[in-house]
């Protein structure tokens, strides 16, 4: 146990542990909002944060992001936030459409949402790890060959943007990583004000509190559910843009442990519940942080799940602990 | 005729909820559904606001068959409904509660949004003192009446309250049928049922008594209320 290099870079660990938990709990929202409407785990949401790595891989690509520089790259980087979200949202809408409307409008038990979850996220994910050879049926391979081949090892876009370090009083600060906090928790802050104080916002609480009286009210259900999905699938475009900021590479199964991670996070702050989203993944990123610069980096994965057991074992309804439809919004 | 109901038919699985039942609401009337509990009462609320789908039959507002339209839609049309056991948005605020209500008006920042939201708070006055308390913590009573002005902010031309007494003290229910009255008076159609048959009757224009699924008795709500079978059965005795 290495408590001197943990006390010595305090500082750079929780804000990097910050950076990447708030990647988690933009991923967590898609699952936190659906749960809240729906009471089911959209367990192929982690596809939709992996198609949206891709979409901003490619697009950067694409658009000669490698020999870019100045206000060009800007204007790639922006580019390729968009088409993370707009793949995200699309693949986000496809799956409800496909994979749970029809069970749901049949009054399907959730188990068996379940289980059509966990398909998608198997279907879509070796959708992509099969990209070479789908596009090889299309005879596509000979233009888009940088975009499909090596579909099974990872795609990198490292060296396309510089990450400057910034010193603050001693203490040596990632751009990336100050971006990334910022940029996630403004998301989630502007989701929460529209979830609290829109018509549509108040139309979601209520049909995840009670959805029969809520079409009463003259809110079609259908939509609603369509709407969770879309602004889960934005968020996690946005998770899938800053993580490869960060990160830079991804492959077809990136999307298992950040799923899981961001799923967490989401039980963590208490499912259903937004504030509880963010909460979770922010706890979650900095205690896998700071236990793997105390135990060293193997027992990252350990140490969220452990976490995860115990505070589930104080606190059986996650930190924050309301669903979505009772939570003073 | 404000809503004709024609010989509705609802099943839950096998079980025949109701059946064959038939009725009309006049425009500007107070009409009641008296009857004991799983007599289907509630069933034929729900099926008129849609969140139950007929076996047979048909149900006509304004003339229009709307018995496949969808609940949400039928809010625009002018249905509104306190449900049974009220079904306040516990997690939010009376006004937001109120404003849920209102969801499918386009007009939210117009005079005539706020003047029904006043109408509402006057109706209630109770509403208005806890208009930023979260509604879950509100006694029965009191979110009863969120239920009704709720119902209300929709505009409807037709108000559908279910069993708006149920579970209220007796001075209470007093008040609640007052303010039924009133509501009624300013022009708004009623569809009350009820299982306090003695004040429903005294205050419905027409009535119609259910027992298991059917319809056994209509008339004035007057002459019901004075008819010794019906006292007998309803009103238990003399009252």
């Amino acid at each position: 146990m290495n408590f001197e290099f943990f006390f010595n870079n305090l500082p750079e660990l929780t804000i990097t542990g910050l950076a990447f938990g708030a990647i988690y709990a933009l991923i967590a929202l898609g699952y936190t909002m659906v749960y809240g409407v729906l009471q089911l785990i959209n367990f192929a949401h982690s596809e939709v944060f992996m198609y949206g790595t891709f979409a901003m891989l490619w697009t950067v690509m694409a658009l000669g992001g490698r020999e870019a520089d100045g206000i060009k790259l800007i204007a790639i980087m922006i580019a390729a936030l968009f088409a993370a979200m707009l793949v995200s949202a699309l693949i986000a809408l496809v799956l409800e459409r496909v994979a749970y409307r029809p069970l749901i409008k049949r009054d399907a038990p959730r188990l068996i949402a379940l289980i059509s979850a966990i398909g998608a996220s198997f279907v879509l994910a070796e959708l992509m790890g099969l990209r070479d050879r789908i596009a090889g049926w299309l005879r596509l391979d000979d233009d888009l060959s940088e975009y499909v081949s090596g579909a099974r090892i990872n795609n990198s876009m490292a060296g396309v943007i510089e990450k400057p370090r910034w010193d603050v009083a001693g203490v040596s600060i990632s751009s990336i990583d100050v971006l990334v906090i910022v940029a996630a928790v403004g998301m989630m802050v502007l989701l929460d004000q529209f979830v609290r104080r829109s018509r549509l916002g108040k139309g979601i609480r209520a049909t995840a509190q009670d959805p029969e009286t809520a079409a009463l009210m003259g809110v079609n259900p259908t939509r609603t559910i369509q709407l969770t999905f879309l602004i889960g699938g934005l968020m996690a475009g946005i998770a899938a843009f800053l993580y490869m900021l960060k990160i830079e590479t991804t492959r077809y199964d990136v999307g298992f442990l950040l799923g899981v991670k961001a799923f967490t996070a989401a039980v963590l702050g208490g499912i259903g519940n937004l504030r509880g989203a963010l909460l979770g993944g922010l706890v979650l990123g900095v205690a896998e942080n700071w236990g793997s610069a105390i135990f060293g980096t193997e027992w990252r994965d350990v140490i969220a799940f452990v976490l995860l057991v115990l505070i589930l074992l104080v606190r059986p309804t996650g930190l924050l602990g309301e669903s979505l439809g009772k939570a003073r919004a | 005729m404000l809503l004709e109901v024609e010989g509705l038919c609802v099943n839950y699985g096998h079980i025949e909820a109701i059946r064959d039942i038939s009725f009309s609401v006049p425009e500007g009337t107070v009409t009641t559904l008296i009857g004991a509990n799983g007599a289907g009462k509630t069933t034929t609320l729900k099926t008129i606001s849609g969140l139950r789908k007929v076996r047979a039959g048909a149900v006509r507002f304004e003339g229009k068959d709307i018995t496949s339209v969808e609940p949400y839609d039928r809010v625009k049309l002018g249905i509104g409904q306190s449900p049974e056991g009220r079904r306040c948005f516990i997690g939010m605020t009376v006004r937001e509660n109120l404003e849920m209500g209102a969801f499918t008006r386009n007009d939210r920042k117009s005079a005539a949004y706020r003047e029904d939201m006043e109408r509402v708070l006057t109706l209630f006055p109770r509403l208005r003192e806890r208009i930023d308390q979260i509604s879950g913590t509100m006694s029965g009573g009191e979110q009863q009446m969120l239920a009704i002005g709720r119902a209300l902010m929709s505009r409807p031309r037709l108000l559908l309250l279910d069993e708006p007494s149920m579970g209220l003290a007796p001075k209470l229910i007093q008040q609640i049928f007052t303010i039924i009255t009133e509501i009624n008076q300013q022009g708004t159609t009623v569809l009350l049922v009820e299982q306090n048959a003695a004040q429903a009757l005294k205050r419905s224009h027409e009535a119609h008594i259910l027992e298991t699924g059917e319809i056994v008795r209509s008339g004035k709500g007057a002459d019901l209320a004075v008819d010794p079978a019906v006292k007998a059965a309803y009103l238990g005795g003399d009252v």
